[in-house]
Formats: structure tokens, C-alpha cells, sequence
């Protein structure tokens, strides 16, 4: 069987082949094993609170340098859950997957998805599989839904960041986007670039474990470096202040988005962390990050600022030093980028 | 973060701010005739770097911002054709018309759009779509008419005869003109793109000093090109030495690029063409050469275009000709903001309101 029939969506034995055969063979856990109608999680026995999240991921192409959607709806949901300080433990996988998928495409994403989640530490608990005619979604969908406690009271969030906090990130940005988009087009730096995707979460527990001080933690995704700090700046209602000189971008970055006009700060990341807390305990997170391989490049690129004293921008405003010591407005994304004119 | 590190260098630019603080003695309005220098001198910050006696306005040269109503309408319209497959670079696909529909509601009304990154790129969905005519639209200065115009006559040596172009090009020279012939309009020197002077050179400029004693410099787009282009200019106007110069050498020849401008020169000649905001401009456009009209989408498709009228409330004309700020305009982060612009200077890239609205700091 080398394409994806109508069938394995009926729920008959062509559905139980699927996942016998396919996610079973690659999401292999006692719980999911188990195959009842909803998973059994034992707990966490010191009763802490925990976080969910969930996220759904389509992505054009579904496979490039660095990942795939599968390695992809892994990473996003397992950092999504962790940035609320919290260590991801189960996961839910939904797919809806296209009549005539190829088996062998099929089977890289869901091994991708087995390894980005062993890798990580969680386990894949319950799933669901959707197979529609040819042309109602493009080749594959994918929903994670993540499930883990919080390590630390108060747990880090957008509206803590304070006046004195230190702004720090965990490495360069830009290459999940203009990898995407640089295979999207068949463009020539491809070769250059690779996507960050990757799992933070224990980067994040020996963050929270170690410094309880962290008060926000943030992947910025979609809509980039840019927005993510604005959203932290609006939440919190302060000024961020951020230096262009020492914010990470891979040379290969910066060389495709000037040919297409596009702003790294803009693009998406799917492995790196923002991380904003009191100025004194600045060193120490930078050593904890750099101890991951996640977090080798980790800077500290800025600080918070109260709007009463800022000498530029408003309460909830990111404004960034540029290379020449300029001050400007780093604004939020507007819709999505599009590569320009002239 | 900058791979062209030198052309930035921050001790360097330091110094050329001083020097033009002790240099530029008497206030000075300088107007940046690109978009590309627009969003350079917002975005590298160097604007709140220069001393109050400059004083900044940005000019006619984004090429979607000064794509005139009509022009719009007529593309949208032309677009929504089902025998077509509008072929465009991204800028254009949020540019409003006057009902606010764009490329990008049209496509997603069933519209065939597609966004490239080159005109030859157009050419290859020429030959994907046989049954269609692909027209790709042809909005842009001396910078992008030579590359289509290259484009147009690869498509015939290939026989490929679906492949139009909608040419809406617009020539530089000619709008500087229009402007110092507003009396308004009291601008003391030009910052002149590099881009296009690449392709036309320095001679085109010439008449600025020559018939209206204001100086002009062509400049490149990093910051110290700016900044040593603005010397440049400050230094001409206190020596009462007018004249056009060229501080972006190591891109733009005086002569600029002959080839390209013989390949734009057989295919288009000059024309009357309508400018948002500003009005017809004698001899400012392109269109086709007899030759080559059967690549001319609007003749092929027949297309007509009709008078439009500008957007309500909209200042883009007083803001492409320098007559105000974007923050003076009454719409601005009001009812104008790039999520719901009213005029293209707003959704633009190059547009000074979208850089005012992405990069100004209020005070
Ligand atoms: S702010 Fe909007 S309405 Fe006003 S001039 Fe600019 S584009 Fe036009």
C-alpha cells in the first residue's frame, strides 16, 4: 500500500491497520498501547496545576531542511506548553490526511513525530485520524494538544514582565521562516539555511528549577522576534528596549531576507526562547541556556524599562537601538510579510 | 546583524553626523525621491540621529504609492477576469481600490493571483497556463521596466504568446520636474535613488541644477551613503554650487547601464501617465512601441482606463509631494492603519505612511 485509501478514516480495519501498523509502530507508549477510548495519566503526584495547549499545524511544504510538519506540531506544542513553566508530559495527535496521501511521506512525519516526542520527553497519548477525499485539506493537518504541571508558583507570564527585568533569547532568529519559505519558492539560499524546530522544555525546567525568578517565558513563533516582544510589551504595559547590534541573525539569514525584503525579526522560529527576568540573575540564566544545545547562542538583547522614565516609547511600545545607536519603533507584524517591488 | 558592516560602520556614521551638525548651519529641507531611502533612514534609525536643522520629507518614489487610481481599477477589474492569471509582486496585493477591494479579496473571491518574485517567473506560469493569459503588472521605475522589457522579448523569441504585461511604469526625471514646478512645494535638495541611476545614470538629472539651482546627490541605501549623499548636498547649497552628484559609485556609473536602458528604449517609449496625488505628468510613463503591442495587456484584452476618483480623506498626494507629514494627515493610526489602509502609502513597504506608522517614535 503505497497511497493513502478512504478507507483507513472508516474506523474499521483499515483504520486499526493505520495505527497498528503506523502510529503504534512509532509512538510506542504503555498508555497510548493500552487503546481505550481515553488515556489513563496517572498524575503528578504533588497535585501541582497544570498547563494545556494546543495548536494546529499545516505547512507548505510540509517537509524541509532541519524538520517536517510532524517533527513541527511536536515542537510547537511541547515549547507551548513549557513557556508557562511547565514540564509537557502527554500529548494528543489529530490528523486529517488527504485521500491518496503517500504512504512513505506519511511514514517520515509520523517517525519524525515519534522521535521529536522520545527526544523530548513526552509521550504521545491519545490520538485521531481523519481521512478526507482528495482536495479538501492540502496533503496533511495535524492538532497537538499538550498536557504537563507547572514547576513554579508564580509561573512565568507575559504580564510580569517588570522595569529592571533583563530581556535574554536563546539564539539566532529568522531560519525556521526563510527555510520555509525559501523551499516554498525554490529559491537558491535554501542550501544555506535550516529550521530551528526544536523541543525547549528542558531547557525551560532547569531555567524555572534553578531561577524561580523567570518572569516570562516566550517562543516567538509566527509574526517573529517583533511581535513576541510587543505582546510581552502590551501585557505588561511597559517599554521594551531592545539593541539591533546584538540580536543573532545567521549570515545566510540576513543575506535572504535582503534579497527578498524581508525583516528577520518578522520570521517565525520554532526553537528558540525569550526569556525576561531580574537584571541579577541575567549570568546565571545565560549559563543554564548555553548549557542546552538549544541554547548555545543564547544573548541578552535588552531590558524592560518603566514608560515614566523611558527617554523613547510608550507604555506597551518595543523600541529598538539600531547598529548606529538610532532609536525607532520595532512595531508588530501586520498581516504577513510580502517580498517587495524594487 | 549587518553583513555589509562597513557601509554602516557606527563610529563612522558618528562622525558624518557631526560633521553635518557644524556643516548644515541654516535649516534645510532635503526630500528623498526613493522609498528604499524612506524606509532606510526610518529603519536604520537614522532619523533621530540627524541634527533638527535637517529636515526630512519623502518624496514621489514608491513605485505602488504613486500607481494612480485608475490604474487600480483597472488592474482589479482586469484580474477578476476568468481567462486571466494576474501575475504581481507582493506589494501590490493589498493596494485598496476605491470599493476597498485588493488583489488579495479578489483572489479570495476566485481571482487567479499569483505573487512573483521576478518578471521571468510570470514567464514560466505562461508556459504552466496555456489556455490563459498570464499578465504581469508592470509597476515600477527605470529600476524594473529594462528586466521586463528583457522579459517581453525572451517571451517572443520563445514563441510563448499568452504572456502580457499591464505596463503602469513611471519614470523619475520627469516627476521631480512636476514638483519644482509646484511652488509649494519649497525643497532645498534631492537625495536621488540609487536604484534608478543604476539604469539612467546622472545626465537625466542634470536639469535640477541647471534649471532650477537646487543640488542633487545620488545615493546608495546603507546608512553612511545617506549620510555622506546629505553632506554632499549641504555642501553644495553653502558653496552656491549646484549641481548633480554621485556619492554611490561603487553601484551607479554616471552613465548608468546603456544595455538596459537600449532594452527598456525598444520596447516602451515615454508617455503622458497619471500619478496618485500629483496628476498627469508629460512624458513620466511607459508604454509599448508599436512592435510590441501584442504583449500590451491592455490593448490585447482591451482594457480601458476610466476615471477614478481618489480615496475619500486620503492626503497621499500632499504626502508624495512633501507637502505634509503622514501623522498630519487627519486618517493616520485612525481610521488608516496598515491592517485597514486607505491609501497605498500606507501598505506599501516603501510607503512613508506605513514607515511612519512601522518606525516613528511619537515624542
Ligand atoms: S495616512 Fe493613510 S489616508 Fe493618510 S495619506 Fe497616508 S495612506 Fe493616505
Amino acid at each position: 500500500m503505497d497511497k493513502l485509501l478512504l478507507d483507513a478514516g472508516s474506523g474499521g480495519l483499515a483504520s486499526h491497520r493505520l495505527v497498528a501498523d503506523l502510529f503504534l509502530k512509532y509512538f510506542d507508549n504503555p498508555v497510548l498501547a493500552a487503546m481505550n477510548d481515553a488515556a489513563f495519566l496517572e498524575g503528578d503526584p504533588q497535585g501541582r496545576p497544570m498547563a494545556m495547549s494546543t495548536d494546529s499545524y499545516t505547512v507548505d511544504p510540509p517537509e524541509f531542511p532541519g524538520g517536517n510538519i510532524g517533527s513541527l506540531a511536536i515542537h510547537g506544542t511541547v515549547n507551548d506548553v513549557a513557556m508557562l513553566g511547565a514540564e509537557p508530559r502527554w500529548l494528543t495527535c489529530a490528523f486529517i490526511l488527504e485521500e491518496g496521501l503517500d504512504m512513505a511521506f506519511l511514514e517520515r512525519v509520523v517517525q519524525a513525530m515519534g522521535k521529536a516526542a522520545a527526544d523530548a520527553g513526552v509521550i504521545i497519548a491519545a490520538g485521531d485520524t481523519k481521512v478526507v477525499p482528495r482536495g479538501a485539506v492540502d496533503k496533511i493537518f495535524i492538532n497537538t494538544t499538550g498536557v504537563g504541571p507547572i514547576l513554579v508558583d508564580p509561573a512565568p507570564m507575559g504580564h510580569r514582565a517588570a522595569p529592571g527585568d533583563a530581556v535574554l533569547l536563546s539564539g539566532s532568529v529568522g531560519d525556521h521562516g526563510l527555510t520555509v519559505l525559501g523551499r516554498r519558492e525554490g529559491l537558491s539560499f535554501e542550501a544555506d539555511v535550516q529550521s530551528d524546530s526544536a523541543a525547549l522544555n528542558r531547557v525551560v525546567k532547569d531555567l524555572v528549577t534553578e531561577l524561580p525568578e523567570v518572569h516570562v517565558l516566550r517562543d516567538p513563533t509566527r509574526g517573529g522576534l517583533a511581535t513576541t516582544l510587543n505582546e510581552i510589551a502590551g501585557q505588561s504595559s511597559t517599554v521594551v528596549r531592545v539593541e539591533e547590534k546584538d540580536i543573532p541573525i545567521s549570515p545566510a539569514v540576513v543575506a535572504g531576507c535582503s534579497f527578498l525584503g524581508l525583516d528577520p525579526l518578522y520570521l517565525a522560529n520554532e526553537g528558540k526562547l525569550l526569556c525576561f527576568l531580574p537584571e541579577e540573575h541575567c549570568d546565571k540564566a545565560l549559563e543554564i541556556m548555553r548549557r542546552h544545545e538549544v541554547g548555545q547562542g543564547a544573548v541578552r538583547i535588552g531590558s524592560v524599562i518603566d514608560p515614566k522614565e523611558a527617554t523613547y516609547g510608550r507604555a506597551g511600545q518595543v523600541v529598538l537601538t539600531t547598529n548606529l545607536g538610532g532609536s525607532r519603533l520595532l512595531s508588530m507584524l501586520e498581516g504577513e510579510q510580502l517580498p517587495r517591488i524594487c | 546583524m549587518d553583513f555589509l558592516q562597513e557601509f554602516s560602520d557606527p563610529e563612522l556614521c558618528r562622525a558624518l553626523v557631526a560633521q553635518l551638525v557644524e556643516e548644515c548651519t541654516e535649516p534645510f529641507r532635503f526630500m528623498e525621491v526613493c522609498g528604499t531611502h524612506t524606509v532606510a533612514i526610518f529603519r536604520s534609525g537614522l532619523r533621530s540621529l540627524l541634527p533638527d536643522t535637517i529636515i526630512h520629507v519623502s518624496g514621489p518614489g514608491c513605485p505602488v504609492c504613486v500607481t494612480h487610481e485608475s490604474e487600480v481599477e483597472l488592474y482589479l477589474e482586469m484580474a477578476c477576469r476568468r481567462d486571466t492569471v494576474t501575475a504581481t509582486f507582493g506589494d501590490l496585493m493589498k493596494v485598496p481600490g476605491a470599493g476597498g477591494s485588493c488583489l488579495k479579496t479578489a483572489q479570495a473571491e476566485g481571482a487567479h493571483v499569483e505573487i512573483v518574485y521576478s518578471p521571468f517567473d510570470a514567464l514560466a506560469l505562461a508556459r504552466k497556463y496555456p489556455d490563459k493569459k498570464v499578465v504581469f503588472l508592470g509597476i515600477g521605475f527605470e529600476t524594473t521596466a529594462p528586466t521586463i522589457a528583457a522579459t517581453i522579448k525572451m517571451a517572443r523569441e520563445q514563441k510563448i504568446d499568452n504572456f502580457l504585461v499591464l505596463s503602469f511604469h513611471k519614470l523619475v526625471p520627469p516627476a521631480l520636474r512636476a514638483l519644482l514646478d509646484d511652488p509649494e512645494i519649497g525643497v532645498d535638495g534631492f537625495l536621488l535613488p540609487g536604484h534608478v541611476s543604476t539604469i539612467i545614470g546622472l545626465e537625466p538629472y542634470r536639469f535640477l541644477a541647471d534649471d532650477y539651482g537646487i543640488p542633487g546627490a545620488v545615493a546608495g541605501f546603507d546608512p553612511l551613503d545617506v549620510l555622506k549623499g546629505l553632506l554632499a548636498i549641504v555642501r553644495m547649497k553653502n558653496e552656491g554650487k549646484p549641481a548633480v552628484t554621485n556619492e554611490y559609485r561603487r553601484a551607479v556609473s554616471d552613465q548608468g547601464n546603456p544595455t538596459a536602458v537600449a532594452i527598456m528604449e525598444e520596447v516602451f517609449e515615454p508617455a503622458d501617465a497619471l500619478w496618485r496625488g500629483i496628476g498627469s505628468i508629460p512624458g513620466s510613463g511607459l508604454v509599448f512601441r508599436e512592435d510590441w503591442k501584442d504583449f500590451d495587456a491592455a490593448a490585447v484584452l482591451g482594457l480601458e482606463q476610466k476615471p477614478a476618483k481618489p480615496l475619500p480623506g486620503c492626503k497621499c498626494g500632499d504626502v508624495l509631494k512633501g507637502k505634509i507629514r503622514p501623522d498630519e494627515c487627519p486618517l493616520f493610526k485612525k481610521r488608516c492603519t496598515p491592517a485597514t489602509p486607505v491609501g497605498p502609502c500606507m501598505v506599501s513597504t516603501e510607503g512613508s505612511c506605513a514607515a511612519y506608522f512601522k518606525y516613528h517614535i511619537e515624542s
